[in-house]
């Protein structure tokens, strides 16, 4: 089965390398409109928020201070929460893995004889795919978010951890809404699309007995579990239902009550460009006679305690999934969020995704990005994702080069030679004068080279590449020094003229003589001024 | 003051013009220039490949090929960028005791070319002319690793003739990324037609940088499509002179 980009897969066991699956998305203009559209707007909201706090490197450094030190005693302060949460009434379960967690909720729902759910916007059922197994056994499960609701009722996948629908448009919401409400005439301002949503939710809240939520932040301190959100759908979620359930991820245990006050400040103003999200909910155990009566956390590994083994690859796990990093990516601007084959996309997914895999697929990911730094300069708790990215291609590399598949991977076959290469300053000339020699045969007449074969191919699809010069620099700078004669007169007149530190160099050996190679290279170079 | 020249391999191959222009630039500038011909690669394409040994074992020659070097300049911000970031590393998880204390002492020497005329030599008028509008592609590694903010600028501004043109969306990558052109090749060069409107857009005959990496991929699409800019790198401005102007003039 291949994805295309209005099915794509965000199954890291079964989707595309992602080379393969941006190609559908490459192809689909409205779709990477939408999506450039889209970031550029949350991006903008961001700069402005982030420029008015003085105190913004302090705050970064102070919640990756926090992240570290909770990571460093997790499981210390994980039982700290369960011992609080127990003791407020709520009951903590331990999930290894996926399954366990799928297995785990789903007996939860059947013991309260559910066969409806409500969710609030959460990661870490998508990473789990629970909605879809809950259908299997007979539960089906409502997304109350209106991004997700979009999605659940188009039928699509989300594409952004925060804004999940930031590649649909209105008119495309509109057409969704109005096959599936049944709401033909409906239009598509915003106001009566959220109208048109609200009266859609209001009868699950009323009437649907167990909800399903993530979380944000988890206070060991206290046994207090954080959600923050837009809608107020989260809100309902958590006052109507008879049951709550929370899944998630290890990680996003805080040390403290006062922590909050920092990761607050950050996580909305890196998520939404705002200083405040319009709802945050905090709530501890079970209170009686207000809210859910049953309140059980599932606390999910799946794959977090094998990163936190590694010093490196730590960090990973500061993550508060602000998706800033996406929203700043140059490589996930063109691609969207669906061509990372995960629930986790741009460049927290392609470091995130691989090691919740443990590198037995998504090992496309790592290679995902330009390792341009976008990521890390806007990351709340400072993840070096480009430190990270290298290293799982390190990984990746160490687990492939063994093989006889990548053997003779031209990639492969290519790097191998250049360490040869690189070690033998006289092979590395010579490798030199031989590429000089190859390439003329692919050198047009205007000094450029238009089409490669093989991999070069991949550059020459949609870039020229100049020809290589007649003399490397190393042959000039040999060439210069056997001659004697030394500043030429061109640079003396240029001296005069030029800077007072200048005057020093004068005279001195082993300066100047540059206009007559200029007059030489003006020949030998191809595709000087050429155009 | 000597300073011992890193070309790196990719400008001693592919653009030899950016390094004789270095040369006339540090020369003119009272520096005396040595050049060892031991050098090759600093293992960036490596590194970044995931072929970590082999990124280490050309990290422990270049520490070794420059310890005893006054200061080592380059004219290519992915490279120092490398060295600088990278090497500490690199060297904690493969290198010797002696090897960490060696490039320890060197790491402060070493420097990128507008790091060395703005920070070591306290220059921003090199006494340069270049009569034509340029716009400055403030290349990733020189923006967000070595940190080169002002500097580049304040060389440009001063050189006579020239008018800086504003390029918009000055800190989106243009998508090279090494082998990231390649293996990811759609998307990379999707990527680059994003980064080329804007710096198309700029108005300027040049394109300027402090690497000649994004120049390459910048030029290599502007010759593809027949753009009226062309590429220079830096030190080839700050290089140029009224009685001896820049090589690609003309």
């Amino acid at each position: 089965m291949s994805a295309t980009a209005e099915h794509p897969i965000l199954d890291p066991a079964k989707a595309q390398p992602f080379p393969v699956a941006a190609l559908p998305v490459l192809k689909n203009s409205q779709l990477r409109k939408n999506v450039a559209h889209a970031i550029d707007v949350i991006g903008a909201k961001r700069t402005r928020v982030v420029l008015e706090k003085t105190d913004w490197q302090a705050l970064r450094a102070s919640a990756s201070r926090i992240k570290d030190e909770a990571l460093g005693n997790l499981a210390a302060y994980l039982e700290q929460f369960e011992e609080r949460c127990t003791a407020a009434g709520g009951q903590v379960h331990w999930a290894a893995d996926a399954a366990d967690a799928r297995r785990i909720i789903l007996e939860l729902l059947r013991a309260e004889g559910a066969d409806e759910v409500i969710n609030i916007k959460t990661m870490t059922s998508g990473e789990i795919q629970l909605n879809p197994f809950l259908e299997a056994a007979g539960i089906k499960a409502y997304e109350t978010d209106l991004a997700e609701i979009i999605l659940q009722l188009g039928e699509g996948e989300p594409s952004h951890i925060v804004v999940p629908a930031l590649h649909v448009n209105r008119g495309q919401v509109r057409d969704i809404f109005a096959r599936a409400m049944g709401i033909p005439n409906l239009c598509d301002e915003p106001e009566a699309l959220t109208a048109a949503a609200r009266s859609y939710l209001r009868q699950k809240f009323l009437t649907v007995p167990a909800a399903i939520s993530g979380a944000n932040f988890l206070i060991a301190e206290t046994g207090a579990v954080a959600i923050v959100e837009s809608e107020g759908n989260g809100r309902m979620c958590l006052t109507l239902p008879r049951t709550m359930i929370t899944l998630v991820g290890i990680e996003k245990v805080l040390p403290r009550f006062e922590d909050l006050e920092v990761m607050l400040q950050l996580l909305a103003r890196s998520a939404t460009g705002e200083r405040m999200s319009p709802y945050t909910s905090l709530w501890t155990g079970v209170t009686p006679g207000d809210g859910p009566q049953k309140f059980h956390v599932v606390l999910l590994d799946n794959g977090r305690s094998g990163i936190l083994r590694r010093p490196k690859e730590r960090q990973t796990l500061r993550c508060i999934r602000c998706g800033a990093c996406m929203n700043n990516c140059p490589v996930y601007r063109q691609t969207g969020g669906h061509a990372y084959g995960s629930v986790y996309p741009g460049p927290i997914g392609a470091i995130l995704t691989p090691q919740l895999e443990q590198l037995k697929h998504a090992q496309s990911l790592p290679y995902a990005s330009s390792l341009c730094g976008a990521c890390y300069e806007v990351c709340p708790v400072r993840i070096n994702i480009p430190e990270i990215l290298i290293d799982l291609r390190a990984q990746v590399t160490d687990q492939e080069r063994g093989t006889a598949k990548k053997f003779f991977d031209p990639m492969y076959v290519g790097l191998r030679g250049a360490n040869v290469i690189f070690a033998r300053p006289w092979l590395f000339h010579a490798a030199q004068w031989l590429g000089r020699v190859g390439l003329k045969f692919f050198t047009r007449k205007d000094g450029w080279i238009h089409a490669l074969p093989g991999v070069g191919a991949k550059w020459t699809e949609t870039r020229d590449l100049r020809g290589l010069p007649r003399q490397t620099f190393h042959e000039w700078w040999a060439e210069r020094a056997a001659d004697p004669s030394h500043l030429s007169r061109k640079d003396k007149d240029a001296a005069k003229v030029g800077h007072p530190q200048v005057s020093e160099s004068l005279g001195r050996p082993g300066a100047g003589a540059e206009s007559d190679e200029q007059r030489a290279d003006s020949l030998i170079l191809p595709g000087k001024g050429a155009k | 003051m000597r300073a011992s020249l890193f070309i790196t391999c990719y400008n001693d191959t592919l653009f030899p013009e950016t390094g004789r222009a270095a040369v006339r630039l540090l020369e003119r500038l009272g520096v005396e220039v040595e050049f060892r011909s031991g050098q090759t690669c600093c293992g960036q394409m490596h590194a970044n490949a995931g072929f970590r040994r082999e990124a280490f074992s050309q990290a422990r020659r270049l520490v070794r090929l420059y310890a005893d070097a006054e200061a080592v300049v380059s004219p290519s911000s992915s490279c120092v960028a490398m060295i600088r970031d990278q090497y500490p590393g690199l060297f904690e998880e493969l290198g010797d005791e002696k090897l960490r204390e060696q490039f320890a002492a060197l790491l402060p020497r070493v420097y990128e070319l507008s790091e060395f005329l703005v920070d070591r030599l306290g220059v921003e008028d090199v006494g340069a002319y270049f009569p034509h509008r340029v716009t400055y592609h403030a290349s990733c590694h020189g923006l967000r690793a070595l940190e080169l903010g002002e500097r580049p600028y304040k060389l440009l501004r001063r050189v006579r003739g020239l008018e800086l043109m504003p390029l918009r969306n000055l800190e989106r990558c243009c998508g090279f990324g090494g082998t990231f052109s390649v293996k990811n090749g759609e998307v990379s060069s999707a990527m680059l037609t994003t980064k080329l409107e804007d710096v198309l857009a700029a108005g300027a005959e040049y394109c300027t940088a402090l690497d000649n990496s994004c120049l390459m991929h910048l030029g290599g699409r502007m010759h593809r499509q027949c753009a009226d800019m062309k590429t220079i790198h830096m030190a080839e401005i700050l290089a140029a002179t009224e009685t001896s102007p820049a090589e690609v003039v003309g």
